[in-house]
C-alpha cells in the first residue's frame, strides 16, 4: 500500500456501501475516543460495545463495496488511504464528541434512523447488503435503547443535564436531513429493490424521537434547514482533524502489513 | 490488568491484634485456610484480612482502569481495522476486569465510589507499570505480550486465592489475559516478520518495556515487608522474586524466537536452565511509585477529568432514578 490517496470507481452500488460503511466507521471511531474517559466505568464499556458493533458493520461494508468494485481495493485502503474529499459519510456522525449528552444525541438520532433502516434493509435484493442489514439491524435497536434511556434519564434528570440534553438537540438538529437525502444513483438501487426509500422512514423516525423527547421533558427545535453535503465529500472541518488521526500509520509507513 | 505487591507492615501488626482479640474465631478461620476452603463474604475473617484483600483487589482493579489510558491511547490510531477492533474491545475487556473487581471488594464492605476516591486522591495505588507511556504501536504489542504475560503470572496462583469471590473473578480474568498475552505477541511476530523499520519499532519497544515489567513483580524477596501474613492466609502463593524468575524463564525463549535482544547484556542462563537477569535499578522503581514515572501525573489527571466532567452525568442518572421512584410509588398509592 502506497500514503497516497487511493481512487475508488464509484458506481451506485460502491457508492452505496461505501456511504454507509463510512457512517459507521466515524461514529465508532466518535464513540471509541470515549474508551478511558468516560463518566462511568459502565459507559466506557457501552460505548465501546457501540463503537465495535459499528466498526464492524464498517469493515463488512467495505469489504463488500471493494468486491463489488472489483479493483484492488480492501477495507483497510477504502479507510486508511482516502482522504476528506473522498469520504461519504454523514455530518452528523462527524461532529466531535462534545460533552456526554452531545455525544449521546448524535446517537440517539442515529440509531433511531439505523434501526429502522436496516431493518427495512433485510428485504433488500442483494443478498451481502441483506446479510448486513440482518446483523446491524440487532445491533442498531440495542443502540437506541441505551440512548434513548439516556435522553430521558438526562432531559428529566437535573437543570443541568436537561440544558445539556436540549442545547445538544439544537445543535445537532440540522444534521439530520441528510439522512433521508436521495440521489439519482441510489434511486436507480431503489427501483431495483436492491436499497430502501429513506425519505419513507422519516414519519418513524420522527414518531422515535418525538416520543424519547417529550418523555424526557425535551422539546425537538422547529428549525427545519438542514446541513447537506457528507454523501459528496463536502464536510466539516472536524473531519480531516479525525482522518489524520486514523489514518497516521498508514500514511507514515505506507505498504507495511501490521 | 495487574494487581502489585504493594502492602505496607501494618498489616501485620493488625493481624497480630485481631488474633488476640478472637484467638478461637482466628484459629477456626486459619483452619478453614489450611484445609483449602473458601472463605465468602459472609464469613467471619480477621479485620487484617479484610483490609489487606480490601487493598489488594481495589488496587488491582485501580490498576485495570488506569491501565486502560496507555493503550486506550493508540485505539484511535490502530494501524488498521482488524486491529482496532481488537484493541478496542481488549482496552473493553480491562474496564470489564475493573468492574468485576470493585464488585469483588464491595463484598468486603467498601462501595466503589469510596474505593475510587480514594485512587483519585493519590491514597490507593495501582500498578507502577501504567506509568509509562506508549509511544509506538510496537507498545502495543508489547503490553500484551509482556504486561499482560507478567499479569497472568501473578494471577493464575490468585485463582487459588482463599478468598472465593476474587478467586473466581481472577478465573475469568485469567482466560481473557491469557487471550490478550497472545493477541499481543502475534502483533510482535508480524512485526519482527515486516521491515527493517517494524523490527526497529518492536526492539525498540521490548528496550523501554522489559525493566519496567520485572517491576511489575514488586520488590525482591529479601526487602518485602508483608509476604508472611498474605502466604499464611492463602492470599499469596508465591514470592516477587519465584514469579519474576518464572516469567524471565517464560519469555526468554518467545524473544529469541521473535529474533529480539533481552536488553540486559549480563544475563546467563545457569546449569538448571534459568535465565539470571541482572540487577534491577530499585530507584526507577521507588520512584515510580512515589510518583515521579514519566506518566504518574497524565494518569491521574485523565482519570480525575473523567471522573469530574462526568459528575453532572452520574448525578442526573440519580436524580432521574429518585424522580422516577417518587412516580412510581404515587402511583401505586393511587
Amino acid at each position: 500500500m502506497s500514503s497516497a490517496n487511493i481512487q475508488v470507481s464509484e458506481t451506485p452500488l460502491v457508492l452505496y456501501a461505501l456511504r454507509r460503511a463510512d457512517d459507521a466507521l466515524i461514529l465508532g471511531h466518535r464513540l471509541s475516543e470515549w474508551c478511558g474517559h468516560a463518566p462511568m466505568l459502565e459507559e466506557d464499556m457501552a460505548l465501546s460495545n457501540i463503537a465495535l458493533d459499528l466498526i464492524g458493520q464498517a469493515r463488512e461494508l467495505y469489504t463488500y463495496a471493494a468486491k463489488v468494485e472489483g479493483r484492488d481495493n480492501d477495507e483497510d485502503k477504502l479507510a486508511y488511504l482516502r482522504d476528506v474529499r473522498q469520504y461519504r459519510n454523514l455530518l452528523l456522525v462527524e461532529q466531535p464528541n462534545g460533552d456526554f449528552a452531545q455525544t449521546l444525541v448524535r446517537q440517539f438520532f442515529y440509531s433511531a434512523f439505523a434501526d429502522i433502516y436496516w431493518r427495512a434493509m433485510m428485504a433488500s435484493r442483494d443478498a451481502t447488503l441483506a446479510a448486513v442489514a440482518a446483523k446491524s439491524e440487532k445491533e442498531s435497536a440495542y443502540h437506541l435503547r441505551h440512548a434513548s434511556e439516556w435522553i430521558v434519564r438526562l432531559g428529566d434528570g437535573t437543570d443541568e443535564s436537561h440544558a445539556r440534553a436540549q442545547a445538544a438537540i439544537d445543535h445537532l438538529w440540522a444534521f439530520t436531513g441528510e439522512m433521508f437525502a436521495v440521489d439519482d444513483g441510489e434511486r436507480a438501487l431503489i427501483h431495483a429493490g436492491i436499497a430502501i426509500d429513506p425519505g419513507t422512514l422519516r414519519g418513524h423516525w420522527l414518531t422515535t424521537l418525538s416520543d424519547v423527547v417529550s418523555e424526557a421533558t425535551l422539546v425537538l427545535p422547529q428549525n427545519d434547514w438542514m446541513q447537506q453535503g457528507g454523501r459528496y465529500g463536502r464536510h466539516s472541518e472536524h473531519l480531516g482533524h479525525l482522518l489524520s488521526e486514523l489514518q497516521s500509520m498508514q500514511r507514515t509507513f505506507p505498504g507495511l502489513t501490521w | 490488568m495487574y494487581t502489585q505487591a504493594l502492602n505496607t507492615a501494618e498489616t501485620d501488626d493488625r493481624g497480630l491484634e485481631d488474633a488476640a482479640k478472637d484467638a478461637a474465631k482466628a484459629a477456626q478461620f486459619q483452619a478453614r485456610i489450611d484445609a483449602e476452603e473458601r472463605i465468602e463474604p459472609n464469613d467471619w475473617m480477621p479485620a487484617a484480612y479484610r483490609k489487606t484483600l480490601t487493598r489488594q483487589i481495589s488496587q488491582h482493579a485501580h490498576s485495570e482502569i488506569v491501565g486502560m489510558l496507555p493503550e486506550g491511547n493508540w485505539i484511535t490510531r490502530a494501524p488498521t481495522l482488524r486491529r482496532k477492533a481488537a484493541l478496542l474491545a481488549k482496552v473493553q475487556d480491562e474496564c470489564g476486569h475493573g468492574l468485576y473487581l470493585y464488585a469483588a471488594a464491595e463484598t468486603l464492605g467498601s462501595s466503589r465510589e469510596e474505593l475510587v476516591d480514594a485512587m483519585l486522591a493519590g491514597k490507593a495505588k495501582y500498578s507502577s507499570i501504567f506509568n509509562y507511556p506508549t509511544l509506538t504501536w510496537a507498545d502495543i504489542g508489547t503490553i500484551g505480550w509482556l504486561v499482560d504475560g507478567a499479569a497472568i503470572m501473578n494471577q493464575i496462583p490468585l485463582c487459588r486465592c482463599s478468598y472465593g469471590p476474587y478467586a473466581r473473578a481472577m478465573i475469568r480474568v485469567c482466560k481473557e489475559e491469557s487471550f490478550h498475552q497472545r493477541q499481543g505477541y502475534e502483533i510482535m511476530l508480524t512485526l519482527c516478520r515486516g521491515s527493517d523499520e517494524q523490527k526497529a519499532m518492536a526492539q525498540d519497544a521490548l528496550d523501554r518495556w522489559w525493566w519496567p515489567v520485572l517491576m511489575m513483580f514488586g520488590p525482591p524477596d529479601a526487602t518485602s515487608q508483608h509476604s508472611d501474613t498474605s502466604t499464611k492466609w492463602k492470599i499469596k502463593r508465591f514470592s516477587n522474586d519465584e514469579l519474576r524468575q518464572k516469567f524471565v524463564d517464560a519469555t526468554v525463549p518467545q524473544a529469541q524466537y521473535l529474533g529480539l535482544t533481552i536488553p540486559d547484556p549480563g544475563m546467563t542462563q545457569d546449569a538448571d536452565g534459568h535465565w539470571r537477569y541482572s540487577e534491577i535499578d530499585w530507584t526507577e522503581f521507588k520512584q515510580v511509585l512515589a510518583g515521579n514515572g514519566p506518566c504518574n501525573r497524565d494518569r491521574m489527571a485523565a482519570r480525575r477529568k473523567a471522573h469530574d466532567e462526568g459528575a453532572w452525568v452520574r448525578e442526573a442518572a440519580t436524580a432521574y432514578a429518585a424522580k422516577r421512584a417518587r412516580r412510581q410509588t404515587a402511583q401505586a398509592a393511587e
